[in-house]
């Protein structure tokens, strides 16, 4: 991006040496790094993203640890039965595999978009929106289970701490929310790869599918934390 | 002048200029509009507050009189009033407004980097907003809780606005987040990303710096408040137990168990310290730029002064449960936190030295903006001092919720941003208009507004060593407050009334010089950063004409030795500047 630039000075010196030349460096001027605009503000925005949910993960360990009442054992909780013998964490573990998967489908979509393989990066795209639909099913399963069938409520419920099912409905909540919003998110970018709106109005440029995926690795890394803080624990 | 053609950016996009009036000024995606469309609605809603907060005064200063305001109307009032100051005036006219207006042109950028979502920005504003106000209407009004919305009373039964106008104070401040989360991610990825040639960051004026970190602070602060509001809506729509503990309310148990309150003034003041920062650094980038210019003199000490935001910046997020001493946490956590907030003092009298020092020896030019520079510094020494009182345990114990920490936090985060609001209002006024507001008003609005102020504030320190509580409607027979207390009152509420009625001649002139104030022409206050260097003025959509500003140097070429003129605007190549004798050495700009 620089070969066109005129040479012209504007007065910058060379790059003092030491930790002076990386504030010199880093500071230097028209851009900090050297990214599109959408990508910088994704990050960006994952940071501020990252503030949201280690505040909702923090909350819940208070108030797990505040709760006068003893909490459930999710593991007990969150058990499905298969021909009369219950298995722990058993549609847990087929979710987050699903949710892995599709960041896996998704980092081979930015790679064929950087290929400029208009088709192969289309149908990865909506494997990962299918895969990320998936697992928002059987989130919606795991919530059906547990309000119909358990008896869980946000304001209680009969295992235990009230906490439990409050933290659970608010923080699984918020993280369908992100991964409902990144489906969608994906079916439209994978459209205007698929229609040649980036073709288009931006050269050709396929850099959106890769800031879409930033955005899709993020919701599976928070899953993560939250599967390890919620159901693990 | 030396311009580059724009084919040298990476990322220019073609300019659609709006053509009919409603894509110019409503539904415009240009930052200048939406910086005005920011500001106003900021101070609409400012001026709600100033209606509320004089009704709690004339209830204060002559009690048993006003039959109209009751004991829900008042603390409906006090909460309102500080929500509505703090995040929808201050944090919208100083991000909102100076910051979208400042930075594209500061920075030599054509716009922000994503319009659109910049104009979303302020339509969900407006909105948080609507939705603020529409509490007023609803059956029990709005919430009167107090402004940091503690629980458990915020939703008892009892405490004012439980049923219906919490439930819209959070949900008005989650669109704020949303709205402020859409404009800071444009901020900051501008200044970032979208700086002209020769502009980097440590030429940037340090207004844009002031906003740039508010803004990071902002980014990572609010998330706070957005999780903390939504566990609050449901404790109180949904019935959870966040942060309700079981507890005897009105003589009936509740159906809460088990929830912390603690763990919302955590979360609130994780929010909230940074918060007083996302003001206070645009105010002091701000100040910082003033100072300059109208003492005509380089800004003392400019990398001190980055390093010092930045720092500042970064220590905001370990201080914040000085706010917390007196509500039962570990005496240890006092005792860090304590120790983190006397730290920040250093950079912060560190930046009150440099103005001070910039001022030296300067060629002061005592315009309206200086004179709200100089009432600026010395309010917020002011503020600042009392500060240290409540940083330290011990002290802060008997003082807090007394009167002595109204007055320390309207003098530091109350008067003085808005000290700093009023200046670049009279300094940037030229620049969004073309005309110059007229100065004998701005005159007679500064000292009324800075005496004014003084003869509220002072008072309530003495008051509050008394110890007289704050948030009390009305103070009683208490034995150890003398009746000469009351008098005091009284007369705090006269100032108050003065200095509101004389808002109104602030708000004439700026409507009044609109058509009929002196023509500025481009350039005023001979002012060197690339805001005061657009071919128009006001500036038109694109800002720079066909070409983009190229920056030679800092922004704080101000009287260098040898040079002709007493400034070099920025974009002003070495070899292009008069000189007037041979002690010329190229000015600051050639080694930063």
């Amino acid at each position: 991006m620089t070969e066109e630039t005129p040479a012209i000075s504007t007065g910058i010196g060379a790059d003092p040496s030491g930790l002076k030349g990386v504030v010199t460096d880093w500071s230097h001027d028209r851009q900090a790094f050297q990214v599109p605009w959408g990508k910088a503000m994704m990050w960006i925005f994952l940071l501020s993203d990252t503030f949201i949910f280690s505040c909702f993960l923090l909350s819940y360990m208070n108030v797990r640890m505040t709760t006068t009442v003893a909490w459930p054992n999710p593991s007990e909780v969150f058990a499905l039965s298969f021909g009369g013998q219950p298995i722990p964490l058993i549609l847990i573990a087929i979710m987050t595999f699903v949710l892995i998967t599709s960041s896996g489908t998704m980092a081979l979509a930015v790679n064929y978009g950087y290929r400029k393989d208009k088709k192969k990066t289309v149908l990865l795209m909506l494997a990962t929106a299918a895969l990320g639909a998936t697992f928002v099913g059987m989130q919606a399963f795991e919530w059906t289970k547990l309000i119909v069938d358990e008896g869980v409520r946000p304001w209680g419920n009969p295992m235990g701490a009230a906490q439990f099912g409050s933290s659970f409905f608010m923080i699984t909540g918020f993280h369908g929310l992100h991964v409902t919003a990144g489906v969608i998110y994906l079916i439209v970018t994978a459209t205007r790869v698929g229609t040649g709106y980036y073709d288009r109005h931006r050269g050709g440029n396929y850099e959106m599918v890769e800031i879409t995926g930033l955005y899709w690795h993020f919701v599976d890394l928070v899953w993560v934390f939250i599967f390890a803080f919620f159901y693990l624990w | 002048m030396a311009y580059v053609a724009i084919a040298d950016r990476d990322h220019e996009q073609p300019m659609h200029e709006p053509r009919s009036f409603v894509t110019k000024y409503i539904w415009s995606q240009d930052h200048k509009v939406i910086a005005i469309q920011y500001s106003l609605t900021a101070i609409a809603i400012g001026l709600v507050a100033l209606v509320l907060s004089l009704a709690m005064r004339l209830q204060l200063g002559f009690p048993d009189t006003l039959s109209f305001i009751t004991p829900d109307q008042y603390y409906q009032a006090i909460t309102l009033h500080g929500m509505i100051m703090v995040i929808y005036l201050l944090t919208a006219i100083l991000l909102g407004g100076f910051g979208n207006y400042l930075i594209p042109l500061m920075i030599g950028a054509r716009d922000m980097v994503f319009p659109y979502m910049n104009m979303l920005s302020y339509w969900v504003y407006l909105l948080s907003v609507l939705v603020l106000c529409s509490s007023f209407f609803i059956t029990g009004g709005p919430t009167g809780a107090g402004w940091t919305l503690y629980p458990p009373q915020v939703i008892l039964p009892g405490t004012p606005g439980s049923d219906g106008g919490i439930v819209l104070m959070l949900l008005s401040l989650v669109l704020f987040i949303v709205a402020f989360t859409m404009g800071g991610l444009n901020y900051v990825t501008t200044v970032l990303q979208a700086r002209c040639r020769g502009m980097t960051m440590m030429r940037m004026p340090l207004s844009v710096w002031g906003i740039f970190v508010a803004t990071i602070l902002g980014l990572l602060a609010f998330p706070a408040l957005l999780v903390a509001c939504i566990m609050l809506l449901l404790d109180s729509v949904l019935g959870t137990s966040f942060f309700m503990p079981a507890l005897l309310s009105m003589g009936e148990v509740s159906e809460h168990t088990g929830g912390s309150p603690i763990l919302f003034q955590h979360l609130f003041w994780f929010f909230g310290h940074p918060e007083v920062y996302i003001v206070a650094l645009p105010a002091f980038g701000i100040i910082s730029d003033l100072v300059s210019v109208h003492a005509r003199k380089n800004i003392f000490g400019y990398r001190m002064m980055v390093w010092a935001i930045l720092i500042i910046g970064g220590i905001s997020f370990i201080v914040w449960a000085h706010h917390m001493y007196v509500s039962g946490m570990n005496p240890y956590f006092s005792f860090f936190f304590a120790t983190t907030t006397l730290i920040i003092a250093i950079p912060t009298a560190l930046k009150v030295y440099n103005w001070v020092l910039t001022l030296w020896r300067g060629d002061i030019h005592m315009t309206v903006p200086m004179l709200f520079v100089i009432g600026f510094i010395f309010t917020f020494i002011n503020g600042g001092i009392t500060g240290l009182f409540l940083g330290n345990v011990v002290v802060d114990m008997p003082l807090s919720d007394t009167y002595f920490v109204v007055g320390h936090f309207h003098m530091v985060m109350g008067v003085s941003p808005i000290l700093v609001i009023f200046g670049a209002i009279y300094h940037w006024y030229p620049k969004i208009t073309g005309r110059m507001l007229n100065d004998r008003l701005g005159r007679i609005h500064f000292w009324a507004t800075l005496f004014g102020t003084y003869a509220i504030y002072l008072p309530m320190h003495y008051l509050g060593i008394l110890g007289l509580p704050r948030r009390y409607y009305t103070m009683g027979d208490t034995s150890f407050i003398p009746d000469s207390a009351q008098v005091m009152n009284a007369g705090i509420s006269v100032a108050a009334l003065f200095v509101s009625l004389v808002q109104l001649i602030f708000l004439f002139n700026l409507f009044w010089s609109r058509t009929h104030g002196k023509p500025s022409g481009s350039n005023p206050w001979k002012a060197t950063t690339l805001e005061w260097q657009t071919p128009q003025t006001p500036p038109k959509h694109g800002n720079w004409g066909p070409d983009l500003p190229l920056v030679y140097r800092w922004a704080y070429d101000y009287s260098v030795p040898g040079a002709a003129q007493d400034y070099i605007p920025q974009t002003m190549a070495p070899e292009d500047v008069p000189t007037s004798d041979a002690s010329y050495h190229g000015g600051e700009g050639e080694h930063s």
